[in-house]
């Protein structure tokens, strides 16, 4: 796992209260991880504050998966 | 009318997150005061409160026992409070699994005086520092004052009326009061009702320390800070935690032989009609709220024989309750004790009156009302009535009145008796 993916995982560990071995890459926020719309929403505000990237509220709902957040990183940052 | 009973009990307090702990801690004339620890309060004219511990703590509470991990980030303390204290009600009447049938029968009432303040303050400074854009989606819900009634309701699926008193420190005793009408007046078969609180903050405490509410000169001995009715006194300890019974229709408890503690037997409501703060000098609203909910009751003045009081620890307040006391009950008055447990555990403000309650339906349980510590110098007016001073007292109890005024000149006074 990447250094990205490592940070992501922990802060849905975190955040939502599930066990870090569900937290996969292809885990749906929602479908696998348990979390409504508003949690998406903290997580990506934790993410924000994490990576120091700006995630706009059209990208933010694209993210719908632990990969989705780890690429939009990859891609965004710094 | 259909008579409302209480078959389930649940306490988050200072002096034990559940009811059997609590209790012994307050027959057993401890404190739950401490210097402040959930922030730094160095800067503060009072610098005490009763805290619920932590869970390492010998009577501490553990959030994790019965609220998900998630709704713990999400909500203010008082919220976790109440879910925790309602769970455990729920639990002690055998009501955790009751089938859609009954659930759409039950609901929640459970209140607030103040809410989700610490959380208020911490965001606004969120809002502040860093920006809108970083306020937390879950701020607004996480310290509405119903929103312990909300969480209660989705946990347990209770369908029933989802109500929340907001009466200051009045809140405990109306939302048990209500409740109880609710389930008399046939909109609900259980409720659970009480109320819960957390605003021991940087603002909580210096927002009632500007209104000259709070204890300021026993910093160094937070233990002798609460003194009801002693001449000492000089305002009242910040104690936060929660108190939610289950209140049941008594055929409905009847039939499925549930434990019985006590009966609601009358509830009086009224307004001072006076100041902000400061109670009637009369006490005339006290008064009329403990007149109304003893002859609601249908028992003699002598039945009552514990009133566990509002007794805060205020220079004014706790005379002038006593006065309306006096004049209520007459000659009475000699035969009943009357203590205030805010001297252990400060005042939950609005889960005072649901917490106090409990412990007037524990001391008709165990026959021994709760003492009023450091009540080592009585003032003038206490002469001639038993309040239980250092230590819990043995005695009869089959009948009690517990009373709560708030903030706003409103006051409750609720009327219990032995089944």
């Amino acid at each position: 796992m990447s250094e990205t993916a490592d940070r992501v995982k922990k802060i849905v560990v975190e955040h939502l209260g599930v066990e870090a071995d569900k937290v996969t890459e292809d885990a749906s926020f929602i479908d696998d991880l348990g979390a409504d719309s508003l949690d998406i929403v903290e997580l990506v505000m934790a993410f924000e504050e994490e990576f120091g990237v700006e995630i706009p509220d059209d990208a933010a709902e694209k993210i719908t998966t632990v990969k989705d957040a780890i690429n939009y990183i990859d891609e965004h940052q710094g | 009318m259909r008579r409302v009973v209480v078959t389930g009990l649940g306490l988050v307090t200072p002096l034990g997150a559940d009811v059997e702990t609590a209790w012994r801690n307050i027959i057993g004339s401890k404190s739950g005061a401490g210097p402040i620890t959930h922030f730094d309060p160095s800067d503060q004219k009072c610098r005490i409160a009763c805290e619920v511990k932590g869970k390492d703590h010998e009577y501490g509470f553990d959030p994790g026992k019965r609220v998900d991990h998630k709704v713990q980030r999400q909500v203010d303390p008082f919220i976790v409070y109440g879910i925790d204290a309602a769970g455990q009600a729920l639990e002690d009447a055998g009501l955790t699994d009751m089938p859609e049938s009954e659930r759409i029968r039950a609901g929640c009432s459970i209140g607030s005086g103040i809410g989700g303040l610490p959380g208020i303050e911490s965001e606004s400074i969120v809002r502040h520092e860093k920006g809108p854009g970083r306020v937390s989606p879950h701020f607004v819900h996480g310290r509405l004052i119903n929103l312990v009634s909300g969480q209660v309701s989705i946990k347990y699926g209770l369908m029933g009326p989802n109500h929340a008193v907001v009466t200051a420190c009045s809140t405990g005793a109306h939302a048990i009061g209500d409740a109880a009408r609710m389930i008399a007046l046939d909109d609900a078969d259980v409720m659970l009702a009480g109320g819960a609180e957390s605003a021991i903050c940087p603002l909580g405490i210096a927002g009632f320390a500007q209104a000259r509410a709070l204890s300021t000169n026993f910093n160094d001995q937070p233990e002798k800070a609460s003194r009801p009715y002693d001449r000492d006194r000089d305002g009242f300890v910040m104690g936060e935690g929660a108190g939610v019974v289950v209140l049941e229709e008594y055929e409905h408890a009847k039939a499925r032989g549930a434990k019985i503690y006590a009966e609601v037997v009358g509830y009086g409501l009224s307004g001072d009609a006076y100041h902000v703060t400061a109670p009637h000098p009369e006490g005339a609203g006290a008064f009329r709220s403990m007149e109304m909910a003893m002859r609601k009751s249908g028992l003699d003045l002598t039945d009552i024989d514990y009133i566990n009081a509002h007794g805060t620890s205020t220079p004014l307040g706790d005379e002038l309750e006593l006065g309306a006391v006096r004049k209520l009950f007459g000659n009475a008055v000699g035969t009943l004790s009357m203590s205030s447990t805010k001297s252990a555990i400060g005042h939950l403000l609005g889960g005072a009156g649901a917490v106090e309650s409990i412990f007037c339906i524990l001391a008709m349980r165990d026959g021994i009302v709760p003492p009023t510590l450091n009540l080592d110098n009585p003032s003038e007016n206490c002469a001639g009535v038993d309040l239980v001073p250092h230590v819990a007292k043995e005695r009869k109890v089959k009948a009690v009145l517990n009373n709560s005024f708030g903030f706003g000149g409103t006051n409750a006074s609720l009327v219990m008796k032995a089944v």
